[in-house]
């Protein structure tokens, strides 16, 4: 059964349609990567997963439950307290990190636990040092992130998201804000979660990334799905004339 | 001419019973200014139309109307709409609270703005509500950046108190009246006070810079 | 019980009213030519390399950013023509107040203005063989007051509003004429809601007019100084 599915998804910016009707399923397990160029509509789609951004159209079912209800043919309407839940059982990492600069590393890791969860500090403390430990900073817990490399930080982030007990992950170009030498340090947690079968969708520009570690990779072109399959199909074999652009044009990242 | 300051010093009871109203005004209009600006504030940050339009239409009456004619109002014209009086106090803290909060509004609106889209990311991620994210993210962080307009605004706030003297609230300029008119020293007695305003303002003045320089710094 | 407003006592007094506003604005037009004059040179001063300029001038703002403006109309109304044995009318010991008073916040204004122009304007004046006051006349200044623009409008709106203190000292402004009319009529309710409405008003026009001209900056990318 789908963890996840996607049915019409449809986002406009005032009369900027960013996403057209688009349709995903996402299983228990899987990897999603999705590609695409600046202003595809990559990010948004990622976005409107969790609700970050509403969707103008279409229909979000989470283990089978359709999210928010018809208020008219086509458009549908949220009540905060689901959306809050939604975003507690999906975790999301951004580009920019989005670390709370007025607590330190665990006080973020805490802060969900705390606030949303509303569990006892001493506990959230425990629970916050065992992620930090698994994204290998169990000596930064107290460091500030303004102490901290982009590497460091974007581990914290992940941390954070973990602490939640996501069933699923949405990583938004988390190495894009980078420097080249700490992109693999980031990556690395990101494949060790791959590896204990954690379900997640991932927007990157790291094609080699991408190849060995999704089980899926979706390319977007003008807010639709433009091809979907295996790595070895749409990155070694890809079927479409726009597809083959794009991944000649990202020949830097190589596979 | 002389100075003799002999008689300023005579009424040294005076100048205290002054100095402990402006500072009993202080403390009210300081606590009711900066809370009712908060409010005023997030009704400016708001997106529904019956929050924001109030929230506005407050701050631009009473940024854009001098605060002595908002006491005098008060002091002369409100009681007439009222079944008891309005005690000087209560006028002058009227006018200069809700004046205050008018001010700080915009100061904690600011504040608010400045903070990072992101931030309201990550706290909504988590599954954050709005007031949770407002609480624990967005408004610890925009308090430091706010805190050198608002200590600024505290200072005003002080200085203001003296327009209590306008409805003979006992305060530090009122007193430096009376004794100005029981010992016709006028130069001692306004001297006097002007020094004991500088005594109370100076080190906040001072404060604040610190406060500026560190925020600048940490920026 | 309620309360029958009565608004035709006012409009009676409608030229006394008219008077005090006009008053009003003599008083913030005065003071506001000598604040800026003399907030520029305080400004230079405070910029000065010598101690004994920089100082001095330094105290005065200080001073008169830090004490209450009702204070200092007092003493310049009460203390000082005692002090040096003139005779001091209400209109001048209120445009000597606000002139001084608003020269200090101006002075700030000014000094922001120009340390906010780059070091390699005064370079180029001087590389072409301008003196230090020929640089800030012809270079700096004009590059710095455009900045200043929407500072110095935000402080004359503070210097209108502050004038409304002359009524203390019983020089017929805006306010004034509004507490004798409450007075004479027995219409405080009404006098004081119009006499509001009237400082809002133009107050309010004032400021749409500063905020207008702050957005042109902003929109042409001109940086503007607090």
């Amino acid at each position: 059964m789908s963890l996840l599915r996607v049915t019409g998804l449809t986002k406009r910016f005032g009369t900027n349609e960013v996403l057209r009707s688009i349709d995903l399923e996402v299983r228990q397990g899987e990897r999603i990567a999705i590609l695409g160029a600046s202003g595809s509509g990559k990010s948004s789609l990622l976005r409107c997963l969790n609700f970050m951004e509403l969707p103008t159209a279409g229909v979000i079912e989470l283990d089978g439950q359709p999210l928010g209800r018809e208020r008219r043919p086509g458009e549908r309407i949220y009540r905060e307290s689901e959306l809050t839940q939604v975003r507690q059982r999906i975790g999301m990492v951004f580009q920019q990190f989005n670390l709370f600069p007025h607590m330190t590393a665990v006080g973020n890791v805490m802060e969900g636990l705390r606030t949303v969860r509303r569990m006892p500090k001493p506990a959230a403390r425990i629970r916050a040092e065992a992620e930090l430990k698994r994204v290998g900073l169990g000596d930064k817990a107290d460091a500030y992130p303004a102490h901290l490399s982009g590497g460091q930080k974007q581990r914290v982030a992940i941390a954070r998201a973990l602490a939640m007990d996501p069933e699923m992950l949405l990583f938004d170009e988390p190495t894009s804000a980078l420097d080249p030498e700490l992109v693999g340090e980031v990556l690395g947690v990101i494949r060790n979660l791959a590896d204990e079968g954690r379900t997640m969708l991932l927007v990157t520009h790291e094609l080699g990334f991408a190849y060995h570690v999704a089980t899926r990779v979706i390319f977007l072109a003008d807010g639709t799905i433009h091809e979907s399959g295996t790595p070895d199909e749409v990155l070694k074999n890809p079927r479409q004339e726009r597809t083959r652009a794009f991944l000649a044009s990202h020949k830097q990242y190589s596979l | 001419m002389k100075w003799d300051f002999t008689s300023v010093f005579a009424n040294t009871d005076a100048l205290l019973a002054g100095a402990a109203g402006t500072l009993r005004i202080f403390a009210i209009c300081l606590v009711l200014g900066l809370s009712l600006g908060l409010v005023v504030g997030l009704g400016r940050y708001a997106r529904t139309w019956w929050f924001y339009l109030p929230a506005t239409a407050f701050v631009e009456f009473f940024r854009n109307t001098p605060v002595l004619v908002q006491i005098l109002w008060f002091y002369f014209a409100l009681p007439m709409l009222l079944p008891f009086e309005i005690s000087p106090l209560m006028a002058a803290s009227l006018g200069i609270s809700l004046n205050s909060a008018a001010f700080s509004a915009e100061i904690y609106r600011a504040g608010i703005q400045s903070i990072d889209r992101g931030q309201w990311d990550g706290a909504r991620a988590l599954g954050m509500r709005w007031a949770q994210a407002m609480r624990r993210i967005v408004l610890p962080q925009a308090i430091k950046r706010m805190l050198p307009a608002l200590t600024n605004r505290a200072i005003e706030i002080f200085k203001m108190t003296t327009l209590a003297s306008a409805v003979a609230y006992v305060e530090l300029l009122q007193q430096g009246k009376l004794i100005a008119s029981l010992n016709y020293n006028p130069i001692e007695a306004y001297t006097a006070v002007a020094v004991i305003f500088l005594v109370f303002l100076w080190p906040l003045v001072q404060f604040t810079y610190v406060l500026e320089r560190r925020l600048k710094r940490d920026e | 019980m309620a309360y029958q407003w009565d608004f035709t006592p006012v409009l009676a007094n409608a030229p006394l009213l008219a008077q005090g506003l006009l008053n009003t604005l003599k008083v913030t037009g005065t003071s506001l030519v000598f604040g800026l004059a003399l907030g520029l040179a305080l400004a230079l001063l405070r910029l000065s390399s010598r101690r004994t300029f920089a100082w001095p001038a330094g105290l005065v703002i200080e001073v008169f950013r830090t004490t209450p403006p009702l204070v200092q109309l007092f003493w310049f109304f009460f203390a000082l023509p005692l002090l040096v044995g003139i005779e001091m009318t209400a209109f001048m010991a209120a445009v000597v107040t606000f002139s001084i008073q608003s020269a200090a916040f101006f002075a700030e204004v000014f000094r922001g203005g120009i340390v906010s122009i780059e070091r390699g304007q005064w370079d180029g004046a001087r590389a072409i063989g301008m003196n230090h006051g020929q640089a800030l006349r012809r270079i700096v200044l004009p590059q710095a007051v455009k900045r200043m623009i929407p500072a110095f409008m935000e402080r004359a709106i503070e210097l209108m509003k502050t004038t409304t203190l002359v009524a203390t000292i019983s020089y017929a402004d805006l306010l004034f004429a509004a507490n004798e009319i409450a007075q004479k009529t027995f219409r405080p309710l009404e006098t004081f809601t119009v006499a509001a409405l009237i400082y809002f008003v133009v107050i309010f026009a004032f400021s749409l007019v500063a905020r207008q001209f702050e957005r042109r900056l902003a929109v042409s990318g001109e940086s503007t100084v607090r």
